[in-house]
This record gives C-alpha cells, sequence and structure tokens, in this order.
C-alpha cells in the first residue's frame, strides 16, 4: 500500500497533502518527501494528514525529526489534523504541544485558528 | 473460554497493513470492544507487530522469519499476543524521553512505540522466553480518556 503525496504551493508555504496509512511500511517514503523538499530550501512546511486514515509511532517520528530540522535551518512545520483519530495519537503521546495543529491548509498557512 | 485466532505473518513490513485490518476485523467480529476501543487496539498491535519485525530483522535471515499474532475473544476483554524470536527485550532498559515541552524532547524520534501502548492497553505485558518476546495487550470495553 502506498501513499499519497501530492505538493502545492501557497502563500510562502509548501502544502504537502498525504493520503492512506502511515506506518513503517509507508513512513520511509513520507520522510524522503519531507527531507527532500526542505532540500529544495522549501522550510515553510504544511503537512496535510486530513486524508489519512491512520498513523503510528513511526509517523511521528519522521514528523518530529523534519520539525527539528525545519526549525534548525529558521523553518516551521504545520499539521493540519481534524481526523479524531489521528489527533488523538498527538494527543496521547503528547506531541499536540510539540506541533502546531490546524483544522485547514488555509488557518494553517496564516498560522491562525478561527 | 472464549475463541482463539492465531496469524502467522511473515516479519516484514508489508504485511502490517493487513494484519491491522484482519485483528480490526476478529475484534469487531467476535467482542463487544466500542469503535474507538477497536482504533485503540488496531494502533496498539501495530506498534507491537512493527517493534517484532525490528527484532527479527536483527537476524541474518530475517526476510525469511514469521511473527505469530494470537488473539483472545472473551466477553468482556479482546487480548492480542504478538510473539517474535528476535532474541529477547528489556522495556525497563528504555530511556525515558524529556517532556514534550522541551527542546531536548525534539531529539527523540524513535521510543514512541511502548508509551503509546502503555497508554492504549488496559493490560500491556512483556514475556521474554528463550531467544522471543512475547507481547500481550489487553483491551477492555472500558473507554479510557486521554
Amino acid at each position: 500500500m502506498e501513499l499519497g503525496l501530492v505538493v502545492r504551493e501557497q502563500d510562502d508555504w509548501a502544502v504537502l497533502t498525504v493520503s492512506g496509512e502511515i506506518d513503517i511500511a509507508t513512513a520511509p517514503s513520507l520522510r524522503e518527501r519531507l527531507y527532500s523538499l526542505l532540500a529544495e530550501e522549501k522550510r515553510q512546511l504544511v503537512v496535510d494528514l486530513d486524508d489519512v486514515g491512520f498513523l503510528d509511532s513511526t509517523a511521528l517520528g519522521v514528523l518530529v525529526g523534519v520539525l527539528k530540522r525545519a526549525r534548525s535551518e529558521g523553518g516551521e512545520v504545520r499539521i493540519v489534523c481534524t481526523q479524531p483519530r489521528v489527533r488523538k495519537v498527538f494527543e496521547i503521546t503528547r506531541l499536540d504541544s510539540a506541533f502546531d495543529l490546524f483544522d485547514s491548509v488555509d488557518e494553517a498557512v496564516r498560522g491562525a485558528r478561527e | 473460554m472464549g475463541d482463539h485466532i492465531e496469524l502467522v505473518v511473515p516479519a516484514r513490513p508489508e504485511f502490517l497493513a493487513m494484519v491491522r485490518a484482519i485483528v480490526t476485523l476478529i475484534a469487531e467480529t467476535g467482542s463487544k470492544l466500542p469503535s474507538p476501543r477497536i482504533d485503540d487496539l488496531r494502533l496498539a498491535v501495530t506498534e507491537a507487530f512493527a517493534n517484532a519485525i525490528d527484532a527479527e530483522r536483527r537476524k541474518p535471515d530475517a526476510e525469511r522469519q514469521s511473527v505469530v499474532v494470537r488473539c483472545e475473544l472473551e466477553p468482556d476483554f479482546v487480548a492480542v499476543e504478538v510473539h517474535d524470536e528476535g532474541g529477547g527485550f528489556d522495556p525497563g532498559a528504555l530511556t525515558p524521553h524529556p517532556d514534550v515541552t522541551k527542546p531536548a524532547r525534539l531529539q527523540f524520534e524513535r521510543g514512541l512505540g511502548i508509551p503509546l501502548m502503555r497508554e492504549l492497553t488496559d493490560q500491556l505485558e512483556f514475556r521474554t522466553e528463550g531467544d522471543g518476546t512475547t507481547v500481550r495487550l489487553v483491551l477492555t470495553s472500558h473507554l479510557r480518556s486521554t
């Protein structure tokens, strides 16, 4: 099972829309895509997880790694996540306080929660 | 005594989605776990199976190894055991992560799986037997607050 990974630009942000299930089988492709964006000097990243039906701790590890790298280069990673099932994983691990979680891509790009 | 179902699955990442789908179906078919608890089971089993694959990967013939997943369906709980022969494991040896509010927390990209399993289950047990490890996850119908 492969992940859907689609990148578009919105204002000064690269928006990566992910679809599918993220686990140890599929997380490497997410990691590779995010790090290739950083290598292209796209350091303002929005990761849209609204079409992700499942994610595990491997996915969180990838996102933590990318957040650390982006911040070290003066960038930022914002997460769009409204599905309770996915959001709960951030909440249980308390990573909802390490990431900025938003309800839509528009909100994430603006940096404001409505 | 309730129903038992046992799966013997190749220890490879491409089988992980299949395992969680089957265990989810088993719990939906044979237990009274409410939907949020089945979501918890799906994630906990994924973490346990991923750890088992990691353990088996340390062996020279890793591609040919299997992981055994046993499901036990009782009226008031579901227990899933995930067994690998990957050489044993000491959960007590894990280094606790710094608090998420500390910048040092971002140094840890791995090691989230076992804390997650602890949060998701009503009972989590690791048994080391010879060269193998069995992780037992027990989930009741009781909804946990997060």
